[in-house]
């Protein structure tokens, strides 16, 4: 628990409580019947090339500019009091009468997102400034310059001067924000920035914080303390260097700064007192946005007897409304025109922490947001956003009769600046929001053990303990998890190469395949997890529905979108309908997902890596059968598959007696004992992460020689029995799982070692999938046609042998079918089925032989 | 020191006495020393009894401000609330200025200076607290009956009563049956009871009769009053569905309630912040939700009456001199299952584990220890299931009767779901403590279609039962809770639901008799000394340590690579876990720690003896899965 620091708290707090004392003040500030605090900027924007509205305006100039121009002492050394910084917020009454339009033409558009800065010091300019300023400051010799605000220990002009050196001349050649995309980056970035404000007429300039910090510390700081009185400044400042370099320039209004990613907080469950009325970022989810809310900024009074009207400005919520008229004295007779008040946007936005964020068994916690003006409605119920605000504390009233209050808060934030996390899923990688941070400690430690020569051993282990051996499998998942390299060949026009390994289990029933898949759906942060039984194509992929608030379509995405980046895990894979699977084609291979429905024509990205779980057709393993026939799933998906792992029971002694062994020790080892002797999930959970998002291998020289070697070696193995054991797609296989083993030892690059393991790990899986029961050999085939060479063959012979027998029997232009297949029967040694006889006619009748008419044979030709 | 009468009716005194002296001797960590006190007075057994408490004392008989305590399970967790944890007043006569705290309070005195330099914002948490929902009307009533907190005279708690409500429920089977399927039937004369009670103790009418708001309790049917515990430390330490005793102070303020608030709503710019609904959740009239101050908080391992609340570490004599006699009640409680299983005494066996079964442990996703019985073969005539229900109601602290009715599977809220506009976690049945028995009755399936709710809610008990765990529904994603519930599946056929053992019931009663047979089974009243002693056995076979020494290891595996020989297709990996858990379950079934050879042997054979019944019906019945 935390107590906040007592000054700028203690103040901030009696003025966002003060209001049960309007009356007091309301007739007596004619300041605040001034329309715009910011107005005060324009002032500075005098000695610029002048339009006829300055020109008319010009008595004002001289005064103005004294006024706001104190970051230029050289220009008027001895103003010091009049420029004070104290006066920042309130000078709207020194240009009183000045009109709307301003000075150049653009007005400045009012910041409810930072609250009424004017009001701030108010009260204390008379009365208790020169004692501010005498504890602040003024003990120094030459007080003009450090002069603050009170209550923060900003100088107004120190801190304009420091920005506009910031914007002049902050470079970041290492810059890899897409927002940079198109900036020279050996240029001063912001002032690039300025420029496209310039072309593009939207007067918003983002900060990053993190440029802040890293050109002046001190500011920073200052900016994450007082955002409410720092952020203004930066709007003068910006204004300034805009309207110098960009004179002619005609902006809307004013330039605002929007700083963000500030890193004082991260996560929502860390807010705490002392972050009240700070700049904060937090990462979380929007759940629900209210409607537009017009907030009145200003009241327009009118006296109802002679037609005078005043304007009164809205303060935390309350209007002084003025009980006497200025120009006629009458009383009460002032009404509120409200088509002639001035109004902004403000929405409620309520957002929630992000899972990832959150301790287990806890609930989530929730935050409200106020977006205001052109914030409102940037963001949907749904999106993941960073959002850069002011943290805020109001008491709540008991009743307003009596100051009875409760001793409580109600906190929310005031929008500066939204940034969407997930935005950039459709369009390309967003590495810095799947960056998790980690600390200093933790990398070294992860380092460490990656620097450990039997880290690939350790982790495989690690992985679902309480699955007993089936190291190979574990290992493949282990690559799976780490995925091999994005490479991106758009440019020559074969698009994203896939990086995800695709696995999948199948075996008897029992053989803890579901548990595995649920393990794996707990570690990875965007993991999904359906059963092939209950899902259907549209909750794979996405489908379109009336959102029951706003009526609109609204397309909702399915498992296979949501684990984009993550892992999709799917259960009895082969329960599914044929026609769910078939939307696996695209996935499984372009790693995009098409979809053409309900008049929303798009192509979502599914960068997912598929673990699937198959039983056998006939409830038990049937050694007898290829994989294919056994599972009976179309080839054209399992060619897909990168691994295909069978799950047997083994059945032989040793393993039995150690399978028992492992499981007796779990129902009776402690806590301790299994942690101690596996590595931690969390671990295994941060090494993944961490090598998913800094490690990306490249292949080496031998590494390259070496899967060519491979890939070659698959080949001949195959053709000496006149049957193809490698396809192309073979060897991208092996490419993405040598990749996958140079991440688990955290190498940059892919070495020869890698190669061997990804080749052993490949010709293990082979070796279980793809062999030919027939003959014992491995037969890729059986995976990417569907059949083996040995059944082909068999085939080609049938068919051989029927054209023979046809042509033994001379000239008869037409045959009974089940003539021809006794026949046939009768001269083969070995059994000939329907089928068999079927696809030989088949082939017959390709080669244009023979037609086949329901139950007659007819020759052609 | 403070004298007992003086730190339970007003606790705030002893802390705002400390908080004075630790601001005139400028020492800090008063807030520690509160907690301490309190800690130090509660820890005689006197002085918790003479705390009244919540669940028992209605709300308008309790002093406000005063300590009560209150059983409860974390049903929802509301954001952190800022407040003033220090603030200043001034008298408006002398303009005197003094400091206060803020703490264990929801209003602050008149007149604060809020320009003060001394305010001090501190953070606290809300949780949304739910008496233990399916709590036994037996454990209420024995709880309420220990207290010593006799606030109001003319309210009196004694036991007899308890019986008097059983034999209502006795004599109306009738209604019973008739009673509506949205609420279980079972719970609808305890129902009545508590109406009773609630007549003669609360002649003003507080029943909880708050048709426009929703108290959010987990279970359909549930009575007793919720309540809002602001928490001030160590918050991170409870979980969601945690059950704990709180000890706190007692605000009921009327001005907490969000209607005083709403005349406001249009000039208080933070009205607006909330919607209406969402103000009458999260604050509720303080007359139907009070505010609870924690002062101090423990967790709950049981909520059995009949046992020491704490760890059998902590009490080993309690817990010696019942392990003696457990073989000899576990004799008992057999017969008694034999006699109400319809003399089956293999299935009476399987049911004594099944109650006394719980997750211990859990291996990265695996729930280690969890043992759902699904008893097949149940007889549909009589109510035969909720008769069975009823009985093991007697016996545990809290379970839940769910009948999967058509109706009901399509209708009920099972899983817990956020409400956004509301900004609060709806319960859902499947909310539930650690150790209920929930009791799924699957004699009262019907023919018809299950919706897509139905489904939804077929697929969270098949989570329920095979992973441990309940997947809330946050709209945009969901949250896995681990639980820890025994699940009894009742049916006629092998159940729908996934199942760690299957046991068919070979019921001795001839047909013709069985009727009369199902309903002369009953709990006798005059039992009562029994069923404690049944009572104490269940719940601390549940709180014992377990192990498996070397050579039993040895064995067991030799055991294993035996049967593996003779038949590899008749052992699976599977097979041993259930035999494991069997084993586990026997040996604690009978007061054993550790694993001894006989047990495993018998846990052997009793599995054999199940397997054979599975195999024969199978046989008999051939389309049977």
């Amino acid at each position: 628990m935390s107590s906040p620091a007592s000054t700028p708290r203690g103040r901030k707090r009696g003025r966002s409580s003060n209001p049960s004392t309007p009356s007091s003040r309301g007739p007596t500030s004619p300041s605040s019947q001034r329309r715009r605090g910011q107005d005060s900027s324009t002032g500075d924007l005098m000695p610029m090339p002048v339009s006829p509205a300055t020109d008319m305006l010009s008595p004002a100039t001289p005064q103005d500019t004294s006024l706001f121009s104190s970051p230029r002492p050289s220009v008027l050394p001895n103003e010091v009091d009049m420029s004070s910084p104290l006066m920042y917020g309130t000078p709207s009454s020194r240009v009183e009468g000045t009109p709307r339009s301003g000075v150049r033409g653009t007005p400045a558009r009012q910041r409810p997102d930072l609250g009424s800065v004017r009001k701030a010091p108010q009260v204390d300019l008379h009365s208790d400034a020169p004692s501010a300023d005498g504890g602040a400051a003024a003990s120094e010799p030459n007080a003009a310059q450090r002069l603050v605000i009170w209550g923060t220990d900003v100088n107004v002009g120190a801190c304009k001067e420091k920005f506009q050196r910031f914007l002049q001349r902050f470079i970041d050649p290492t810059s890899t924000e897409d927002e940079n995309a198109g900036l020279d980056l050996n240029e001063p970035l912001y002032m690039q920035k300025l420029e496209e404000i310039s072309v593009v007429g939207d007067p918003v300039l983002n900060v990053n914080c993190q440029h802040v910090q890293s050109f002046d510390a001190e500011m920073y700081r200052q900016l994450v303390c007082y955002p409410q009185e720092v952020i203004p400044t930066f709007d003068m400042a910006v204004n300034e260097l805009f309207f110098e370099r960009f004179p002619d320039s005609v902006l809307e209004y004013q330039i605002q700064v929007r700083p963000y990613n500030a890193l004082k907080t991260r996560n929502m469950r860390s807010l705490n007192p002392e972050d009240i009325d700070q700049l904060i970022t937090i990462s979380g989810m929007v759940i629900r946005t209210s409607q537009l809310i017009p907030e009145m900024q200003e009241a327009f009074f009118q006296c109802q007897v002679c037609a005078f009207s005043a304007r009164v400005e809205v303060d935390r919520g309350r209007i002084a409304e003025p009980a006497v008229c200025r120009h006629c004295n009458t009383t009460h007779g002032l009404a509120l025109v409200h088509n002639r008040s001035v109004f902004s946007d403000k929405q409620m936005i309520k957002i929630q922490e992000s899972p990832e964020d959150m301790p287990a068994g806890q609930t989530p916690h929730t935050t409200i947001v106020y977006a205001h003006n052109d914030l409102v409605d940037k963001v949907q119920p749904g999106d993941r956003v960073n959002i850069t605000g002011v943290y805020r504390a109001v008491p709540m009233r008991v009743n307003p009769r009596q100051s009875n209050v409760k001793s409580v808060y109600k906190t929310h934030i005031d929008a500066i600046h939204f940034r969407k996390t997930d935005e950039k899923r459709l369009h390309g990688l967003d590495e810095e929001a799947e960056q998790k941070l980690f600390t200093e400690d933790r990398v070294q430690t992860l380092k460490e053990l990656a620097a450990k020569p039997d880290v690939y051993e350790r982790l495989s282990a690690a992985l679902a303990p309480s699955i007993y051996e089936h190291e190979d499998i574990k290992k493949g998942i282990l690559l799976q998890l780490f995925g091999g390299t994005r490479k991106d060949f758009s440019q020559t026009g074969r698009g994203n190469f896939r990086a995800e390994v695709n696995i999948l289990l199948c075996g008897d029933p029992g053989t803890s395949k579901s548990q595995l898949l649920q393990y794996v759906y707990n570690l990875v942060p965007r993991g999904q997890y359906t059963s092939g039984k209950g899902s259907s194509a549209v909750g794979l992929t996405a489908y379109v529905m009336k959102d029951p608030e706003t009526r609109q379509l609204v397309l909702q995405t399915g498992a296979l979108v949501l684990s984009d980046n993550g892992i999709c895990c799917i259960d009895e894979f082969d329960k599914m309908s044929d026609n769910t699977r078939s939307v696996l084609h695209e996935v499984m291979e372009q790693q995009t997902l098409s979809i053409a429905k309900a008049g929303i024509i798009c192509q979502l990205n599914a960068r997912t890596a598929v673990l699937a779980a198959a039983n056998p057709v006939e409830s038990q393993w049937n050694p007898k059968k290829t994989t294919i026939e056994n599972i009976q799933l179309p080839h054209t998906l399992l060619s897909r598959f990168d691994l295909i792992f069978l799950m047997l029971d083994p059945q032989d002694e040793a393993y039995d007696r150690r399978l028992a062994h492992h499981l007796v020790s779990l129902y009776y080892q402690s806590e301790e004992q299994m942690e101690e002797e596996f590595l931690d999930m969390a671990v295994l959970k941060d090494y993944i992460a961490y090598a998913r998002t800094y490690i990306s291998p490249r292949l080496s020289e031998e590494a390259s020689q070496a899967l060519i070697e491979a890939y070659v070696d698959m080949r001949k193995i195959g053709s000496g029995h006149g049957m193809v054991s490698a396809y192309p797609r073979q060897l991208e296989s092996l490419i993405r799982l040598a990749e996958a083993h140079a991440k688990v030892r955290f190498s940059e690059k892919v070495e020869t070692i890698d190669v061997e393991e990804a080749k052993r790990l490949h010709r293990e899986a082979l070796k279980q999938s793809a062999t030919d029961p027939r003959t014992g050999f491995v037969d890729i085939s059986i995976l990417t046609t569907g059949m083996s060479a040995t059944a082909r063959k068999r085939k080609e012979e049938v068919a051989q042998a029927l054209r023979k027998l046809i042509q033994t029997k001379g000239k008869t232009p037409a045959m009974k079918y089940q003539q021809l297949l006794d026949d046939l029967r009768g001269q083969s040694e070995t059994a000939i089925t329907k089928e068999l006889f079927d696809e030989a006619l088949r082939a017959l009748a390709d080669d244009d032989y023979l037609t086949v008419t329901g139950k007659t044979v007819r020759l052609l030709a | 020191m403070p004298s007992t009468h003086d730190w339970i009716n007003e606790p705030l005194g002893v802390a705002e006495g400390m908080f004075a002296v630790s601001q005139s001797s400028q020492a800090t960590g008063w807030e520690a020393k509160v907690v301490e006190f309190f800690k130090d007075q509660l820890k005689e057994k006197e002085a918790q009894t003479a705390v009244p408490s919540l669940n028992d004392v209605p709300l308008h008989y309790l002093k406000p401000d005063g300590l009560v305590k209150f059983r409860c399970l974390v049903q929802d967790m509301f954001d952190p609330e800022f407040y003033m944890g220090v603030y200043e007043t001034v008298d408006p006569s002398t303009g005197a200025k003094t400091l206060r705290s803020g703490r264990y309070k929801d209003v602050a005195e008149c007149s604060v200076d809020f320009s003060s330099k001394h305010t001090v914002t501190v953070e606290r948490q809300t949780f949304y607290c739910v008496p233990i929902p399916g709590e036994n009307p037996w454990v209420k009533e024995m709880y309420a009956g220990a207290s010593q907190a006799r606030v109001v005279p003319s309210t009196s708690y004694v036991p007899s009563r308890q019986k008097r409500s059983y034999e209502d429920m006795d004599v109306q089977p009738q209604k019973q049956r008739d009673a509506q399927a949205g609420s279980p039937s079972p719970a609808e004369p305890h129902g009545n009871g508590d109406c009773k009670r609630q007549e003669t103790e609360a002649p003003s009418g507080q029943t909880t009769t708050a048709s426009h708001l929703d108290l959010n309790f987990p279970l359909p049917g549930e009575k007793g009053p919720s309540c809002l515990v602001k928490v001030y430390e160590d918050w991170d330490s409870f979980k969601l569905n945690d059950a704990l005793e709180v000890y706190g102070v007692l605000s009921v303020s009327p001005a907490l309630s969000a209607l005083a608030d709403e005349k406001d709503a249009l000039l208080d710019p933070s009205g607006c912040m909330e919607t209406a609904e969402e103000q009458r959740v999260h604050s509720p009239p303080a007359s139907l939700v009070p505010r609870l101050h924690m002062l101090y908080a423990k967790r709950l391992p049981h909520n059995n009456p009949l046992l020491p609340c704490t760890t059998p570490q902590d009490n080993s004599a309690f817990f010696s001199s019942t392990l003696a006699e457990m073989a000899s009640v576990r004799a008992e409680l057999h017969s008694f299952f034999t006699r109400v299983l319809l003399g089956d005494a293999l299935a009476a066996e399987y049911l004594i584990l099944q109650l006394v079964s719980t997750v211990y442990s859990r291996r990265d996703v695996l729930p280690l220890g969890k043992f759902t019985v699904n008893l097949s073969g149940c007889p549909a005539v009589a109510s035969y299931a909720e008769r069975l229900y009823q009985i093991i109601q007697q016996l545990v602290p809290s379970s839940f009767y769910l009948a999967m009715s058509l109706q009901n599977m399509n209708r009920m809220r099972l899983v817990p779901k956020k409400d956004y506009v509301a900004n609060r976690l709806v319960s859902g049945a499947l909310q539930l403590d650690k150790n209920t028995s929930l009791f799924l009755d699957e004699t009262r399936l019907e023919q018809g279609q299950l919706d897509a709710t139905g489904v939804r809610n077929v697929t969270a008990l098949g989570n329920l039962i095979s992973w441990q765990k309940v997947d809330y529904d946050f709209s945009y994603h969901q949250m896995e809770f681990p639980c820890n519930v025994n699940v009894l599946v009742v049916s006629e056929g092998r159940s729908l639901l996934p199942s760690d053992c299957h046991v068919r019931l070979q019921p001795q009663v001839a047909p013709v008799t069985m009727e009369e047979y199902v309903s002369s089974i009953q709990v006798h009243p005059h039992a009562a000394s029994q069923l404690n002693k049944f009572r104490i056995y269940l719940s601390v076979a549940r709180l014992l340590d377990y192990s498996i020494s070397d050579n039993v290891t040895k064995s067991v595996e030799d055991d294993f690579v035996d049967m593996r020989k003779d038949d590899p297709q008749s052992v699976s990996a599977e097979d041993l876990h259930r035999l494991l858990v069997v084993a586990r379950l026997l040996s604690l079934s009978l007061g054993r720690t550790s694993l001894s050879r006989d047990t495993w042997l018998q846990a052997k054979h009793m599995e054999a003896q199940r397997r054979s019944r599975l195999e024969q019906h199978r046989s008999v019945n051939g389309n049977e899965p």
